[in-house]
């Protein structure tokens, strides 16, 4: 179980928190526009990466914030926690 | 004193008798002694039979790796207990322990004939035998594998005892109170660091607390006397908890771990006095300092497994520390050092020793100690058979072959009533690998050690692979200093003189005169599996080492392979000519020795299980023999039984009630959003499928909620209470999950808007009264209140004052029937129901449960989410394309309802059912079919509700039909069991289709 950095809490256990998956598809501004793959695109494909991952994570039972995380799946090490809007760090 | 208890030592209190009984026989031992050394005392070895063969087995080990002797305690006692290891129990007075897997008896055992078909039970006898014929699986195959299987009983009643959870947090925490973790303990507490320090046993000093051998020495004195100076110096640290009897269960990534602490099993039954048995310690540590220590080898050869072959170590352990001889007349059989180091002791308590060493010679300090007594040591040799049913008698031997992949010369036999095996230590390297560190092969000694990578813990001591005292204690002091970033450890100027050992040879399996299928050298214990199973398994094309595992059972047992798994490895290796390095472990997985259930759950038994969620108005529906159902968490009245009513006759009248006059429900479990906000509206625009803008204030709307994939998933009115101020229901059970996906929409897709959404779910309790008198019933209540259509209307939303209690009235309906529901602070549900059930009497007014409603809804085609939908279903699949806006430009899942599969038409879709015989009621989930003779049969759907209408008098049901929008009027089936139920297709709403009811 890890120890996530809320940036609004600070450390809790992870069992206070929800994935949400995939961080950064940004829903279409203007769905009608697009073809069915693009929407299929947008609605289904998550890359579900071995390796460092960008990840919406909710503080659930906390201050119900959501924000990303980046994190190595192979080995759950948390590099950077960050603000929704805010720019994703390089790692 | 029996005739083994040959030693005084400080560790049993040898003035103080406990009595037991072992298999109904009464005995005796002293405090401080384990139910094993107990046993041993009275010459007892025997104490179980084997898995498959049923081969008797006897006490091998002195820990946590015994794979034999596994007891049932407390046999036919609330507190019975199977598979406790008897090597760990302490014993104390009045213990009551039998063997298990040895019916009719241990020493008369009927499964023993498996020993004599044994060459018929090969590696994957079970896949392969059982197989065929089918018919005998039942009858014969499973009662004879449940029969002679069996590892112990379960206790038949409920868990009396306590369990407790608690959490911790630490600067470090270190695994094992052996020398390296008290070592390490004290460096970290000394420097002001938090510190835990865990260990299994009642008493610290893992191995050398009764390591009195003169060769081991440190700063001058013994190396056990000096650590007990250590640990009385250690015991006085204030940053130090210390925790014995506390074994690691899991170590999870975060340096999360999980320990089991026994609060109370070694204390006699009548001595508990209601005392937690057992507490699971929930530890988040800065820094964890694994010091687990290493187990002892057995050596591979044949019949390796009768009773009196014990581990060497161990051997020195019965000695050492409990004063118990395994044998007057012992034979050690080893490939290394440490073995010796039994003899000496065995030698100077005076019992006959003899030693076989598979290497050619060892020049180290210990051996030549042994040699100086004139114990007489065999070189080269080693045992290829030995002999004695209950109890070994003899062995025999062979010289090795120069390379050692043989036997030469003649077999030389020897008496003995013990044989000590050594096969060298294997690294406790589970820890770190359950925390995700690697492991590298050191073929040496062929151990696989931990790589070191992580920075939030390190292994110290054997089960890093030192095994040296003397690098041990260096070690130790070096690794902890670096990790903990101190300078001065203590430790620094210690001297330390030991034994150290120079020749190394290991044989995975050792060689005989007899081809390897006549012999049986066990390599897993407690599951039977042998030599030869493993090369059956290679031979039969397995070539994965987690395969062969499974194929052979091999490790799998309730020891998981502590003894087993190197060498199923090593021969796995040495067959395929692979090196072991390159072919891995398995995987080591937590917990590392059985977890009791009643640790895993703690407290959270009985009415702790799980949350349960009452509304104010609860005690009412108690105290009127409501039946209540389970919605989520909450407790919802299912119905009222009358006089002994069964569900369908409560269901009947509450139904026939609610139309005819007037009946009332406590919905107060809705789900209720309190949405507020200036851009409120646009919100519920892009949320809901239906447009909001121009509801007016004090106006409600039905909406329906999809996901992003364009189904169905909540639905519920919402009032708009102000001009940027909304009321939003929800069903019952999806409440935290819309609240969670607004929020997730709101925070992050559409940050832009001025929405903020509040649960209110817990504050408001709702009465809901429906039927035709329900308007006389609000006039009573509400006496200076108009409730004529005009100023009133459906889908209509007032604020009211009773008893100087505010409300608010929402006229909506879910029945159907002309309908109000009244809301107040959750404080006063109570009593606001007490007076609608005063004020409706005059009318009969009945109170209904949710079959009710279930049933009402139905008659009028009202779907619920997750009855007549399940994630499925489109908007258009339920025939709701008229709440699907056409104007609106974007909601959630909009797209997704033009997606060419969610425009198919022979989706699943809802339609009604009606049966030909208006007596018959479906069942919920059954299939549909268009044609009863196609093979294979095609289900083109399936009912999703059914119900007897005793306002239509017939019976109803909901479907969800291939195509079922253009299928009215047609001809179907539902085929049960034992019949075929003949049903024609209609419309989904039966019942006042004009909704004249609601607006009366
Ligand atoms: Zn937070």
């Amino acid at each position: 179980m890890f120890v996530i950095n809320c940036p609004y809490c600070g450390e809790r256990d992870q069992s206070e928190f929800s994935c949400g998956g995939e961080a950064h598809i940004v829903r279409p501004k203007q769905p009608t526009e697009l073809s069915d793959d693009e929407w299929a695109e947008y609605l289904f494909m998550r890359k579900n990466i071995k390796g460092v991952q960008f990840e919406r994570w909710n503080h659930a039972h906390g201050c119900r914030k959501w924000f990303n995380m980046v994190r190595d799946t192979s080995n759950d090490k948390i590099h950077a926690v960050y603000k929704i809007g805010e720019k994703p760090p390089v790692i | 004193m029996t005739k083994y208890r040959i030693n005084k030592t400080r560790f049993v209190d040898q003035t103080k008798t406990v009595s037991f009984t072992f298999d109904g026989k009464k005995y005796h031992g002293f405090e401080g002694d384990t139910l094993a050394s107990a046993l041993l005392s009275n010459g007892i070895h025997l104490v179980g039979r084997s898995f498959k063969y049923h081969r008797p087995r006897g006490i091998m080990s002195c820990g946590s790796e015994e794979p034999n002797a596994i007891c049932q305690i407390n046999d036919n006692t609330d507190l019975t207990e199977p598979n406790v290891r008897a090597t760990e129990i302490e014993l104390y007075e009045g213990l009551k322990a039998s063997s298990q897997n040895c019916w009719p008896s241990l020493n008369f055992d009927i499964g023993g004939i498996n020993n004599l078909i044994s060459p018929f039970i090969p590696a994957g006898f079970y896949y392969k035998t059982f197989m065929w014929p089918k018919s005998f699986w039942k009858k014969i195959y499973e009662p004879l594998i449940r029969m002679s299987a069996g590892l112990g009983k379960s206790p038949t009643q409920p868990d009396p005892e306590i369990y407790d959870h608690k959490h911790e947090h630490c600067d470090v925490l270190v695994i094992g109170g052996g020398i390296s973790g008290i070592i390490s303990a004290k460096i970290a507490a000394k420097n002001n660091l938090k510190t835990i320090l865990i260990e299994d046993k009642n008493i610290l000093g893992g191995s050398t607390i009764y390591q009195n051998n003169k060769n081991f020495v440190i700063d001058g004195q013994k190396s056990n006397e000096w650590l007990m100076n250590e640990i009385s110096e250690l015991e006085k640290l204030d940053n130090l908890i210390i925790k014995n009897r506390t074994s690691l269960a899991a170590f999870h990534s975060y340096n999360y771990l999980l320990a089991k602490e026994n609060i109370s099993d070694h204390l006699p039954l009548d001595k508990k006095n209601g005392s937690i048995r057992q507490r699971l310690w929930k530890i988040r540590s800065d820094k964890v300092i694994v010091a687990a220590g290493a187990i002892e080898r057995p050596l591979i050869f044949n019949n390796n497994d009768r009773p009196g072959i014990i581990l060497a170590n161990s051997v020195k352990k019965y000695l050492d520390f409990y004063g118990v001889s395994t044998g007057l007349n012992n034979i050690i059989f080893t490939n290394n050092d440490s073995a010796y180091e039994t003899a000496v002791s065995l030698f100077e308590k005076g019992i006959s020793v003899k030693i076989v060493d598979i290497r050619k010679k060892s020049s180290s300090n210990i051996v030549k100690n042994a040699e100086d007594l004139g114990i007489k040591i065999y070189w080269n040799s080693t045992v290829v058979n030995t002999f004695g049913y209950k109890k070994i008698k003899s062995i025999e031997i062979m010289n090795l072959s120069e390379d050692g992949s043989n036997v030469t010369g003649n077999k030389h036999k020897i008496q003995c009533d013990c044989l000590s095996i050594s096969g060298g230590w294997t690294p406790m390297v589970h820890m770190h690998t359950q925390s995700g560190g690697k492991l590298d092969f050191r073929e040496i000694d062929q151990v696989f050690v931990p790589t070191e990578k992580s920075e939030n813990h390190i292994n110290v001591g054997s089960c890093n692979g030192d095994f040296e005292l003397e690098e041990i204690v260096k070690n130790t002091n070096y690794k902890v200093k670096k990790f903990l970033n101190i300078n001065e450890g203590g430790f620094d100027k210690i001297s330390v003189l030991c034994s150290k050992e120079s020749e190394k040879k290991n044989i995975w399996l050792l060689p005989n005169t007899i081809s390897e299928s006549k012999t049986k050298s066990f390599i897993d214990f407690q599951n039977d599996s042998t030599a030869k199973d493993i090369k059956l398994a290679l031979r039969e094309g397995f070539k994965s080492i987690e395969h062969v595992k499974r194929y052979t059972t091999t490790g799998m047992a309730t020891d998981q392979g502590k003894l087993s798994n190197m060498h199923a490895l090593g021969i796995i290796a040495d067959t395929a000519g692979v090196k072991m390095g390159t072919l891995g472990t398995t995987t080591f997985r937590p917990p590392f020795t059985p977890l009791t259930f009643g640790a895993i759950v703690g407290r959270n038994v009985g009415k702790f299980f799980d949350i349960v969620r009452k509304t104010s108005i609860h005690e009412w529906h108690v105290q009127n023999n409501a039946k209540f159902e389970n919605v989520g968490q909450w407790k919802r009245p299912w119905y009222y039984p009358i006089n002994n009513e069964n569900l369908h006759e409560a269901v009947q009248r509450e139904s026939k009630a609610a139309r005819d006059s007037a009946g009332i429900l406590d919905a107060s479990t809705l789900g209720k959003i309190d949405i507020q906000g200036s851009d409120a509206s646009e919100f519920l625009n892009r949320v809901y499928t239906n447009a909001w803008s121009k509801l007016g204030i004090g106006k409600c709307r039905y909406g329906l909620m999809l996901n992003e994939d364009g189904m169905v998933y909540d639905d519920g009115v919402t009032t708009r209470l102000g001009e940027n101020h909304y009321l939003m229901t929800t069903t019952t059970g999806g409440a935290a999950n819309v609240l969670s996906k607004l929020e997730d929409y709101l925070q992050t897709e559409w940050p832009e808007l001025d929405v903020y959404l509040t649960s209110v779910t817990d504050h408001y309790s709702t009465a809901s009264i429906c039927g035709p008198n329900s308007k006389k019933i609000l006039n009573k209540l509400f006496p200076n209140k108009d409730f004529s259509d005009e100023a009133f209307p459906h889908m209509s939303y007032q604020d009211a004052i009773i008893d100087k209690i505010e409300c608010r009235i929402m006229r909506i309906s879910f029945t159907g029937e002309l309908s109000y529901e009244i809301n107040v602070e959750s404080k006063y549900g109570k009593s606001l129901w007490e007076n609608c059930i005063a004020a409706g009497e005059e009318y009969k007014i009945t109170p209904y449960g949710t079959e009710t409603m279930h049933l009402l809804r139905a008659e009028k085609g009202f779907i619920i989410v997750g009855q007549d939908t399940d994630g499925t279903m489109t908007p258009i699949d339920l025939q709701m394309d008229w709440i699907v806006s056409k104007k609106k430009y974007d909601f959630i899942g909009k797209r997704s309802l033009y997606r060419s599969d969610t425009m198919r038409e022979d989706r699943k879709q809802l339609v009604g059912l009606l049966t030909d015989d208006p007596n018959e009621i479906l069942e919920e989930g059954a299939q549909i079919v268009s044609e009863l003779d196609k093979k294979p049969v095609e289900m083109i759907g399936h009912v999703t509700s059914s119900y007897f209408s005793p306002n239509l008098n017939k019976s109803i049901a909901l479907a969800v039909v291939k195509g079922g929008k253009k299928m009215n009027g047609q001809k179907l089936f539902v085929p049960m069991e034992n019949k075929n139920i003949n049903v024609t297709v209609s419309d989904f709403i039966f019942f006042d289709k004009e909704n004249k009811r609601i607006n009366a």
